[in-house]
């Protein structure tokens, strides 16, 4: 078998004398997405933030296909293949949908005081590679704060994948979604594992985990309480898990009438 | 990189690369779209407003004149909208120009020098002050406007103090009989005659800089990161732009806007007071802000402000020709300030909504 495309072991990280995270494992696979829940406060972020190279690691280790390494900063993390999308800070609202897609690798033409942007290419290129992810949009020219949520999710998706990256780490992707909107970007994170990426979907909801997920790390008050693979778990359980088992029968008690 | 996600059906005929939605967009809404249009019907009427007011409004000369008076801010209204478009204020940049004039006439006076190379030193000295503000500003992650009036109180001093301890008084010495002040005098500050009209040369040190702005703005890399880093700062570095560079390289362009200033203002008179520029950086954002830069950043247009220096250029000057007393001209930018942002917002508004 070959060498997980990322692999966190042991990894824990402080704050001062916070505890943020600790002795959390991970492992990503090419075509195959693993799930991180955790409820609020759970260290879901700083997780995020270490894979994405905004954080440093304070303990454990971080191997990228199966050499140990620390990220210095994001771009760092993009040039070794991790793009990842965040829930609200995905994209600039005021900006066009083509300046957004090719933001920060932007395809030049020309040399010297002449370089300039490739402004044909950016713009049929967004066109083209939405429209493979199915949206179908009537301006690429439109600032992209006018596309609805889901869609925005999806644009910053379409753009990791087509950059090239073998890892997608999606914080929340789901969260501020309706129900609908909610299963067009899931499908879409379905289409970038098939199409051979590793994913980190990151979530709260153990509905949408299990409708995608291949593995499920549970993370709990900046631990990790669980670590199942599919066939290990069912819905229910997870939810439960999730939940806080004893805490919910608990729950349940006190509701009850 | 290919990807293969399996794209769901789209509607058939959508494949086509023109689609045929895109007709709804009419000019007219495309011009909506523009973020300097709440400025051209702004300056319309003002030009309308004076040209029936004030006689003298409509002749040539006049128009030389009001050119002239838009381009001494224009000049710095273009790095200035920029970096507002990238999310920061300047508001050291009006003592700057003094700062820059002093500079360059009292290196070259004080070591006998051409006057050239104080020319050279003075661009150094800016870019190097545009460098300070933007490394002070990505290292302490203070707000651009705390730093930029320590900045501005920081260089408001030195011109005074050090002008003062160098030549002993408030001004410099002339330098109109030293080498090369003829030369630099005709790149900063001499005339051209283009069709019957006579125009100071820093209208086309002005119309230059816009070009050449624009041209950053919407056809460079730089352009695109400017947007982005004003727009929203953790988006854009979280997809690899270089935040902090793109700042930095911001205040440089104020600092290279103040140098052309400074030397125009040293070669117009061969000497500078200590004191002026002080309350100019605020006329600097309100022609940007005139010309649709948003204040919080992430949008607006270099050309936008330079109809927002036309704006102010027309109403200084036209209420001169209209023989009123100019001491009303701060009423009227002030008011033309609130009116220009208003136009902007609701514009916007109405542009987004009819996309």
């Amino acid at each position: 078998m070959t060498a997980p495309l990322v692999e966190l072991r042991d990894v824990s990280k402080f704050y001062g004398n916070i505890k943020a995270l600790e002795g959390v494992s991970l492992e990503v696979h090419a075509g195959q997405i693993s799930c991180v829940l955790g409820d609020n406060g759970a260290g879901k972020s700083t997780l995020i933030k270490i894979i994405a190279g905004l954080h440093q690691h304070d303990a454990g280790t971080f191997s990228i296909e199966g050499g140990e390494t620390r990220l210095a900063n994001p771009r760092d993390a993009l040039d070794r293949g991790i793009a990842t999308v965040y829930q609200d800070l995905a994209v600039v609202p005021l900006m066009p949908v083509w300046r957004n897609f090719f933001l920060g690798s932007e395809p030049t033409k020309g040399a010297g005081p002449f370089k300039r942007l490739d402004v044909d290419l950016m713009r049929r290129t967004t066109r083209s590679e939405l429209l493979r992810m199915g949206i179908d949009l009537r301006d690429v020219d439109q600032p992209i704060g006018t596309l609805s949520g889901g869609e925005r999710q999806c644009v910053a998706i379409a753009r990791a994948v087509y950059f090239g990256a073998k890892v997608l780490v999606l914080d929340e992707p789901t969260a501020a979604l309706g129900v609908k909107q909610s299963g067009v970007v899931l499908k879409y994170v379905a289409a970038a594992r098939d199409a051979g990426l590793g994913v980190v979907l990151i979530t709260h909801n153990p509905h949408h985990a299990y409708l995608v997920g291949d593995r499920f790390v549970l993370l709990k008050r900046g631990a990790m309480s669980g670590s199942h693979a599919r066939d290990e778990i069912t819905l229910d359980e997870l939810t439960r898990e999730m939940a806080g088992g004893s805490e919910l029968d608990q729950l349940t008690h006190e509701l009850e009438r | 990189m290919t990807a293969t996600a399996p794209a769901q059906a789209p509607a058939p005929g959508d494949k086509a690369p023109a689609d045929e939605r895109l007709l709804k967009t009419s000019l007219l809404r495309r011009l909506l779209g523009r973020p300097e249009l709440g400025s051209v019907v702004g300056a319309v009427a003002v030009f309308l407003f004076f040209a029936i007011v004030a006689d003298s409004f409509l002749r040539a000369s006049s128009f030389g004149t009001v050119l002239y008076a838009a381009s001494v801010i224009g000049i710095m209204a273009v790095p200035v909208a920029l970096l507002m478009i990238g999310g920061e204020f300047d508001l050291s940049a009006g003592v700057l120009v003094t700062s820059s004039a002093l500079v360059s006439s009292m290196f070259s006076y004080q070591l006998t020098a051409n006057i050239w190379v104080g020319v050279l030193v003075s661009l150094l000295v800016t870019l190097a002050i545009g460098v300070f503000n933007g490394v002070m500003l990505t290292r302490t992650k203070l707000p651009s406007f705390i730093i930029t009036l320590g900045t501005f109180l920081m260089l408001t001093g030195l011109n005074l103090g050090l002008t003062k301890m160098i030549s002993g008084t408030v001004s410099t010495k002339s330098i109109a009989d030293m080498e090369g002040f003829e030369s630099a005098k005709a790149l900063f500050a001499s005339q051209v005659t283009i069709g019957g009209v006579n125009l100071k040369i820093t209208v086309l040190w002005w119309l230059a800089l816009v070009a050449v702005a624009t041209w950053i703005l919407l056809r460079t890399r730089a352009g695109n990161w400017i947007f982005a880093v004003g727009g929203e700062t953790e988006a854009a570095r979280a997809v690899g732009v270089p935040v902090n560079k793109t700042r930095i390289g911001l205040y440089m362009g104020v600092g290279l806007g103040a140098w052309i200033s400074g030397q125009h203002l040293l070669f117009s008179f061969d000497v500078v007071q200590s004191g002026e520029g002080v309350g100019n950086e605020l006329i600097y954002i309100i022609a940007a802000v005139i010309g649709g830069c948003l204040i919080t950043g992430g949008y607006g247009s270099a050309i936008g402000s330079a109809v927002g220096a036309f704006i102010f250029g027309m109403t200084s000057k036209g209420i001169v020709y209209a023989e009123w007393d100019p001491d009303w001209f701060k009423f009227f930018l002030g008011a033309m300030l609130l009116l220009a942002t208003l136009l902007n917002a609701w514009v916007r508004k109405r542009a987004e909504a009819t996309r």
